[in-house]
């Protein structure tokens, strides 16, 4: 058969048809590659700080193009301009596609002004990662506190976002929260727009 | 009864849990992206994406059996049948092909129909050496040495340099027989 097992060539990657972002893969491939990720990062650095920012930054660089992609082809091209807006494109459309469902909780910050909280019972990257007692409190999650940094900076929204777990009642594993502290920019600009 | 037979790569994909696509290519960007800041050696990142891949490959194999449901191969045309025909699929959810034979049945090339690795990827002129899906090189030779084959896996054809499709040429080096770790006479 003339033609088999070869891709049609795009002189242009930006040339390529964008795909629908129904394609999968297994989990185990993702959670493989991610511990890798973790482990090499490991070798990297001399402190669980700095292995944060590591796992940060790389989802910072996934987050960016997420929110090109998702405003793309999920939003048509319309952005988000009130804090509201984006935290609910966050806590639905990201959730719902990198990980296949919205996040469990969004919630507003009682103690400061600045504050949100996502919250997941159980963040898909931390599903098959058990952190030991002399890590402390080390979260895996960072990677996806930097893939939420990354969307929210890109929105024109910056933020310091961080990982932590939470312990719940009755349940076993803790709950983990993304929290979002976002710049005095931000807010004066959303107190501005009324 | 009849025994339950090997199960075909689609079954088992779908019966699997699954992640977005998108996530797992962008993820593995990152990855590429620190490895090329911390090594700035093309050559040095190529050699640490297949040591991934071998950590990778070491870990999957139990996987791979314990949902394949295979038997034992027969041979190593079988082998690399299960591998494109069921370990792709399983993981990845690509298709791939066996082409290539060599003479005494060692050495074979496995094309892929679709690589969700490169999705949204384009080498720069900076990195014209580097093979972007090294990883998968060294997934397939740290699963087969676990199951006692010496294996060398290499990049034939790869879209990102210029060519036509995603090709590995894999290569049986030895049967490394299991040792029995015991003394029969103790």
């Amino acid at each position: 058969m003339i033609g088999v097992g070869k891709i049609k060539q795009y002189s242009n990657v930006l040339d390529k048809p964008l795909s629908k972002g129904k394609q999968e893969v297994s989990l185990s491939a993702f959670s493989f590659l991610f511990s890798e990720l973790v482990q090499y990062n490991q070798t990297q650095v001399d402190n669980i700080a700095e292995l944060e920012r590591r796992l940060e930054d790389a989802g910072y660089s996934v987050g960016a193009r997420v929110l090109e992609l998702l405003c793309h082809r999920e939003k048509g091209n319309r952005r988000e301009t009130r804090l509201l807006g984006i935290l609910s494109f966050v806590h639905s459309t990201v959730w719902k596609v990198l990980f296949g469902k919205v996040a469990d909780s969004l919630e507003k910050g009682t103690e400061h002004e600045d504050e949100y909280m996502i919250s997941e019972k159980e963040l898909l990257v931390n599903r098959f990662i058990s952190i030991p007692k002399d890590m402390g409190t080390f979260n895996c999650g960072a990677f996806v506190a930097g893939i939420v940094r990354g969307v929210l900076d890109g929105a024109g929204f910056p933020a310091v976002v961080t990982a932590h777990f939470v312990p719940v009642e009755g349940q076993q594993r803790p709950r983990t929260t993304i929290l979002i502290k976002f710049a005095e920019e931000v807010l004066r600009r959303e107190a501005r727009l009324g | 009864m009849p025994t339950v037979g090997p199960r075909s790569g689609d079954a088992i994909f779908a019966n699997v849990d699954r992640v977005n696509a998108e996530l797992f290519t962008l993820t593995y960007g990152a990855i590429v992206c620190q490895l090329l800041t911390d090594l700035e050696e093309v050559e040095e990142v190529n050699k640490q994406l297949d040591q991934m891949g071998y950590n990778i490959g070491t870990r999957l194999i139990d996987e791979f059996l314990a949902k394949a449901n295979i038997s034992r191969c027969v041979d190593f045309k079988e082998t690399a049948e299960m591998i494109a025909k069921v370990g792709f699929k399983m993981f990845l959810g690509v298709t791939a092909s066996v082409t290539n034979w060599d003479v005494e049945g060692t050495c074979c090339n496995i094309v892929l129909e679709d690589n969700p690795l490169v999705d949204f990827v384009e080498l720069p002129d900076t990195c014209q050496g580097l093979y972007y899906c090294n990883v998968l090189c060294g997934v397939i030779r740290g699963a087969l040495e676990m199951v006692s084959m010496k294996t060398e896996v290499t990049w034939v054809r790869d879209v990102l340099q210029g060519d036509d499709s995603y090709e590995l040429q894999v290569k049986l080096l030895k049967q490394v027989p299991e040792e029995y770790p015991y003394k029969d006479d103790e």
